[in-house]
């Protein structure tokens, strides 16, 4: 006989649930947070260079612009061909396409951070500088001077 | 007659949880928390005449990087002209920026007042000038850029380590921007060439 046996039946007590909500509302909130919906399709193939201890994080989203240079992606071949294509927002463009998207997307920026705009150019790896050149040539005519190499940043351990 | 307090059933609230389990995995799927990182440049003003100042700079402060179209690296300084490999790259960079031995055919080492700080003697008027084909890899080119950059954030970080006792990244913004004024990053990305009638 032990004062520790329990006698008959032993039930697991029920868990008290009812903190799950808003344990899941915090996490929720979370992901509310740092949501960013994606609002362009990428229509091109698009594999940016990697680099090292030079890459820096981009910060504050809302100054950044997107111009994406590549190969169009698979469903958009048959159309446009493998060559290079830019892409501005949903659709493919030409060069000259380049001074009014700039100056739509200053158009949309608060007053005080339109001189803090900064042009990400996502270029795939294997696109020849020949249309880089040429798109950099209208980013300085349309007075858009700040730009940013998009690349992922490879992380060496010593 | 309603006879005295009426109470308020309690809610059931067991599906509360469902609800935002629903909602939490919607925002789950729709995220995307790739955060955009990469190579900071400012591109020079568009001015017409750009090309003709260039011609002023003095020949020993000017090194040109210039990425041919079968992607080989060139660097000419004065008059020598050599290939090299992507790995070389920063050093010589290094050493034309910082030119430690005060060679004769390297940038021109003049006094310069870093605002708010001190007189330094420094290659204030050096260029780095790179220069691509049409038909260069843009990976190579991004490379080279990355060398540069890599070139130039060592030696400010070997000047805060003399001037300040303290890495780079430790330092103040104040001091950061000292060590960029010391440095300043003076990368001239060439004018393209032009071809046939393809007007600028």
């Amino acid at each position: 006989m032990s004062k520790f046996r329990s006698n008959g039946k032993r039930e697991m007590p029920e868990l008290n649930t009812s903190s799950l909500p808003d344990l899941i509302f915090t996490v929720l909130f979370f992901f509310m947070m740092v949501t960013s919906m994606r609002e362009v399709e990428v229509k091109v193939d698009c594999k940016i260079p990697t680099g090292g201890s030079e890459i820096e994080k981009l910060e504050r989203k809302s100054l950044v612009s997107h111009i994406y240079i590549g190969p169009p992606s698979k469903t958009w071949r048959p159309i446009y061909g493998p060559s290079p294509r830019i892409q501005l927002n949903d659709k493919f463009a030409e060069t000259n396409a380049i001074r009014e998207f700039v100056i739509a997307e200053r158009e949309s920026m608060y007053e005080h951070d339109k001189p803090l705009m900064k042009m990400s150019l996502k270029i795939d790896k294997d696109t020849q500088m020949g249309i880089i050149t040429d798109v950099k040539q209208e980013l300085r005519k349309a007075k858009a001077l700040n730009i940013v190499y998009s690349a992922t940043k490879e992380d060496k351990k010593k | 007659m309603a006879k005295g307090k009426r109470k308020v059933p309690g809610l059931n609230q067991s599906s509360t949880a469902d609800i935002s389990f629903i909602l939490l995995i919607f925002f789950l799927v729709t995220t995307s928390m790739d955060t955009d990182s990469g190579l900071a440049r400012r591109l020079p003003e568009w001015d017409p005449d750009a090309v003709e100042q260039e011609l002023k700079i003095k020949e020993r402060n000017v090194m040109t990087v210039s990425v041919n179209k079968f992607n080989e690296i060139h660097v000419k300084n004065g008059v020598m002209s050599r290939q090299i490999e992507i790995s070389e790259l920063k050093d010589i960079a290094k050493e034309f920026i910082a030119n430690p031995e005060d060679n004769a055919s390297l940038p021109i080492k003049e006094e310069y007042e870093i605002p708010d700080f001190k007189t330094v003697v420094t290659t204030i008027k050096h260029v780095i000038s790179l220069q691509t084909d049409r038909v260069t890899n843009y990976e190579v080119y991004f490379q080279v850029q990355h060398e540069l950059s890599r070139a130039y954030s060592e030696l400010r970080d070997e000047w805060t380590r003399q001037t300040f006792r303290k890495k780079y990244d430790d330092c103040t913004d104040d001091e950061k921007a000292f060590a960029r004024g010391m440095y300043s990053t003076k990368i001239s990305e060439a004018e393209p060439k032009q071809y046939g009638t393809q007007g600028l």
